[in-house]
Order: C-alpha cells, then structure tokens, then sequence
C-alpha cells in the first residue's frame, strides 16, 4: 500500500514494495517488501550474496531499482510520480534527497586529504550552506558525541579502525538525517574495536534516530534492534522481533544460517 | 585491564647480551668499485683535459647575458605552455569521464589529433596560422561579425609558440590526469555522494585532490620535459630560446661542443630547479597519506647538524615509528588546525 496523504496517519521512514534489482543478468533482489517505522533500529542479516547490502544501497539511491517502489519519509526514492508516469529524478534532485539520508560504509571511506574535523564540515558547509561557525561549533560538538574531541585535528590515517568509524557516523550526523543507513559498520575493524563502534549506534539508538543496520553482530541485533530481518537470494525470509528469530526461527534457512553464525 | 606492553627498555634490568658475529663479507663489491672508480677517472679525464671541448669558450660564454636572456624566455615558454596544458587536460580528462557521449566523443578526438601528430608539425602550423586565417572575427557563426582582428597582431611568433606546445601538452596531460581520477577509489565518491554532493563538487572537492598525489609524479616529468621540448618553436619560426640562441653563438663561433655545452648546463640547472619544487609538491598532496611524512634532506641536515628537536621521537630516513598503545596518535605534533 502506498502511504496515504491523510495527516493524522504517519508515513514509516522506510517502505519497500516489490523491489527488485539486478545487475546484468544477475538478479540480486528479488521482491522486497519491508517497512520501517519512524524510531526503530532494523537489523538486517543474511549470507554474503543475499542482496542485503545492495538493498541499504537502494535507500539513497546510490543503486537504481528496476521494479518496485522504494519511499523514504514518504517520498519516493529517485522517481517523481506524474499520473501513472515514472520520471526519473535529476542528479540535482537525488543528491537533495540523500541529504536527508546518511550513510556509514564498511570502508569508512573517510576523507583521506581532510582532518577528522574537515570531514565532518565539508558537507555542511558546501552542500547545505549553513554558517561557518555554526557548522564547526555542531561538528565540535559530535566528534565529542562519539569521544572523539581530542582527534578533531587528526588525518583519517593517524585513527585507528574504531576511531574512523566513529569519525564517519560523526560525519554523517553532521548532515542532521533522519534516517541512517549502516553497511556492515563493524566488519572491517578488528574484535577490540568493534566495541566502541556498537556503543555509538547504541546511543544514537536510544537517541530515537530511525537505523536500518547490516550486520553480522548478533549481539548488536538481540539488545540494540526493534527488528529483525533474515534475507536470503535477494527476498526476505524471515522478520520479527531479534530475539524471537533468534532463539527460535521460523524458517529452516533461517535456523541453517543462525547456527553457522552464533 | 592492564596497559599494553611497553616496547622500551625497562630502566635497571640488564640488556641481553648483544651478538656480535663475524659479518660477511663482500670482497668482489670492492672489487667492482675499484673498476667504477677508473672508469670514471678515464671518463672525466677524457672530458676535462680534451682540448676539443674547449672549456675556455665554455666558461666564456656560460653566463653570457644572451644566453641568460634567452634561458628566461625558455622558462616562460615552459611555465605558459605547461599552465595551459594542465588546465585543459584536466578539462578534457573530465570530459573524458563525463556520462555525456558528446564531451567525452569530443575530448577523444582532441586526444587523437594532437598526439597523433608530431608536436614540431604542429608548431609549424601554428606559425603559418595568420597564412591560413588572415583575420579574426568576433561574431555570430556564418553572421555578422561585431569585431576583428589581424591575425598577425594577435598572434606573434611567441604566442603561437605558446599555444602549439600548450595544446600539444593538454592531450597528454588530460591521460595522466584520467589515470590519477581513475586512482582515486570509488568509495570516497559513493561517500561523498551520500553525503548530498553532486558530481562537480564530487570531482573537485574530493576526487581531484586525491587524484593529484598520481598526477604529480608523472606531471612533473611533464614540465621537466617540456622545457627541453621548447627547443622545437624553432619550427615556428621562434629563436630566441635558449636552444636557438646557443645555436646562433656556436655558428658565428664555428665552434659547435661549447655552446652545446652551455646550453646543456643551463638546461640541467633549471631542471635542478624544477626537481626540488616538485618534491616539495609532492609532499603538500601527500599530506594525509601516511601517518608522518620522514624528514626532507633539508630537515634531515638541520638534525645532524643542530641534533633532534624535542618532542619529536621520530626515526630518520623512513616512515613514522609508533610507540606505546596503538589507539593513540603518534606523539609529537598534530596535523594543521581545521581541514579545508
């Protein structure tokens, strides 16, 4: 169902319906529908293949869908609906909506020629124009967020793993979003650092910010998440609360894979 | 928890014993540099004691001022020609790049005229331009024209010059510059990208920046091959580069090595010159790259002569050495203030 224009029913931040993506004459989503609500963590796991990440990378349109609808906030996501005609956005119009979006990529993909803090005020200050000094003050301000004040001067190479990442979910608060996307935040950091990354999304969590989270860190999804989604060959298997799919799967690819990761 | 281990010597144990063995030895390398040193002996008597290189007339005309003048006009020749270059290259390797088939078909062709033919072919074109075009008109396409110019006003031998070698240089430029933005990996684009940006702010903010560390090397060689390729406006006609001008002396001499000499050493000065600009370059884009860059040989002398500043617990002559807990940053000084 496509969200309604009425004003007292709140559109979810995330809805999917049919999606489908494929690259080549590989068909890596294969009919998506998910919704997520305004405030809730969606922890999305899944084998390596299962198109979850090329799903979070549909959000903000960083992929194009070939069939479906994809809405964030109620707005569709790279189309504009005229009558029964789909236009597709300009670059100018898509780049508006990601501004809304932010995103923390498995790489981190800081920066490299920027300090921590140059990083974190380049968005604001070029795409969005805010004032100079209001920009640098918020961006102070969420580098100390996520324990990060005394870096501010740092380049990306001189942090650790842990730190960058830190460092890019700072950068992508700066741009104020309503929603964030995670791709595998964790995945790229050694075990001792992983820590202090999950206990930045905890408190943006508890903070109310809207998440949809790919990840393999069962844990994160069990006391962090709202929801819980299986995918598997590009469809959803399974959903539900984290800790009902985990401890008890409905479905035997769930339990399959569950028993190969816990 | 405890704190990690320390890497330095814990002050009142004893050091372990030190091995000292026998190291081997190489006798043949002795052997080769011996050989080394009289080749070169042989080389360099040969060169210094042969009258007929005449190094009185070398040492005569070395600073003469023709000669002087004539390396100016060579350097700006090559600044000129190698500012415009780079410029356009970088238009053309973004055309090249672009989604647009009509600018990237246009900046293919442009690639495939001006390196398909010889550059001294095109400076001779360039030097004929006011033959071909007598005038120059500002105007509507097939209308009215609201201005003109003579060609030969316009023109002169010296800016035809300047624009062969600049439009020959932008086609090989643009292929270094696709290679350095081709470098630049594609996950500081989609970051970028996600945060909003659109693709000249992309391309200008954060890709070129980045690409600029590969583009340096190679552009380098550029310049420092451009100002002996400057010897070619001589197809313009254009003679009062360094090449020519030595030429000239060396006729009106009937002595052909010493000027060849002359002009040889100026060459290999000014090139001195540009090889030290381009290291310092290098290092301003390679800042970010590494945790610390190591010193420059002029930083390098200031230690061995003033010894070690303090604070600074850096090895000489290679990268950072990192130590105590690897969570904090290297001691000593901390990168610049904000980013820009």
């Amino acid at each position: 169902m496509a969200p309604d224009g009425r004003a007292d029913v709140v559109p979810p931040m995330v809805q999917a319906e049919g999606v489908h993506k494929r690259f080549g004459r590989l068909e890596v989503l294969q009919g998506i529908d998910l919704e997520v609500a305004r405030g809730e963590v969606m922890c999305i796991i899944g084998p390596s293949g299962s198109g979850k990440s090329t799903f979070l990378r549909c959000i903000n349109h960083l992929e194009q869908i070939n069939s479906g609808r994809l809405w964030v906030d109620g707005e569709l996501v790279g189309y504009r609906q005229r009558g029964d005609k789909l236009h597709e956005l300009r670059e100018a119009e898509i780049a508006k909506q990601r501004i809304g979006v932010g995103m923390v990529f498995q790489h981190f993909n800081l920066f490299p020629h920027m300090t921590a803090l140059g990083n974190l005020v380049e968005a604001p200050l070029r795409v969005k124009r805010e004032p100079k000094q209001e920009v640098h003050e918020r961006a102070r301000a969420l580098l100390d967020r996520v324990g990060l004040a005394a870096k501010a001067g740092g380049y990306p190479s001189q942090l650790s793993g842990g730190q960058q990442q830190r460092v890019a979910i700072a950068r992508a608060l700066a741009m104020r979003p309503k929603l964030m996307l995670f791709d595998e935040p964790t995945s790229a950091l050694d075990p001792e650092l992983v820590g202090e990354v999950l206990d930045v999304m905890r408190d943006l969590a508890e903070s109310g910010m809207t998440m949809v989270v790919v990840t393999h860190e069962m844990g994160f999804a069990r006391e962090v998440g709202d929801e819980l989604v299986f995918m598997d060959g590009g469809v959803v298997v399974e959903a539900g609360r984290p800790r009902d799919v985990l401890a008890s799967p409905k479905h035997q690819r769930t339990a399959a894979f569950l028993s190969k990761v816990l | 928890m405890a704190s990690p281990p320390s890497t330095e010597i814990r002050a009142g144990a004893t050091p372990p014993e030190e091995i000292k063995a026998v190291p081997v030895r190489h006798p043949w390398r002795w052997v080769s540099v011996a050989v080394l040193a009289v080749l070169v002996a042989m080389l360099v008597n040969g060169v210094v004691n042969n009258p007929a290189y005449r190094w009185d007339t070398v040492g005569k005309y070395l600073f003469d001022q023709r000669l002087a003048r004539a390396a100016l006009v060579t350097i700006e020749l090559t600044v000129l020609a190698m500012v415009l270059g780079v410029a356009l290259g970088v238009l053309l390797a973004v055309m090249r790049l672009s989604s647009n088939p009509i600018l990237s078909s246009a900046a293919w062709i442009y690639l495939w005229v001006f390196r398909g033919t010889p550059v001294y072919t095109q400076l001779v074109f360039w030097g004929l331009i006011s033959v071909l075009y007598p005038t120059i008109s500002i105007g509507i396409p097939f209308g009215p024209e609201f201005a003109s110019f003579e060609t030969t006003k316009v023109i002169t031998f010296f800016v035809a010059a300047v624009i062969g070698l600049a439009l020959n240089e932008a086609a090989y430029m643009a292929e270094i510059v696709r290679a350095g933005i081709l470098s630049v990996s594609e996950g500081q684009t989609e970051a970028a990208s996600a945060l909003g940006m659109r693709r000249p702010q992309v391309m200008r903010r954060i890709v070129l920046p980045q690409a600029m560390r590969v583009v340096i090397p190679p552009t380098g060689n550029e310049l420092i091959s451009m100002l002996k390729t400057t010897s070619l406006v001589v197809a313009v006609p254009l003679t009062i580069d360094l090449y020519s001008r030595s030429r000239e002396i060396s006729l009106a001499l009937f002595q052909p090595v010493p000027l060849l000499i002359c002009a040889a050493i100026w060459y290999l000065a000014i090139t001195s010159v540009l090889m030290v600009g381009q290291y310092y370059l290098e290092r301003h884009f390679a800042r970010g790259s590494q945790r610390q860059l190591p010193p420059t040989p002029l930083q390098r002398l200031r230690r061995r002569v003033l010894g070690a500043p303090r604070g600074d617990r850096i090895a000489e002559g290679g990268g950072a050495v990192a130590v105590g807990d690897r969570d904090g940053a290297i001691g000593g000084r901390t990168a610049g203030s904000d980013g820009q």
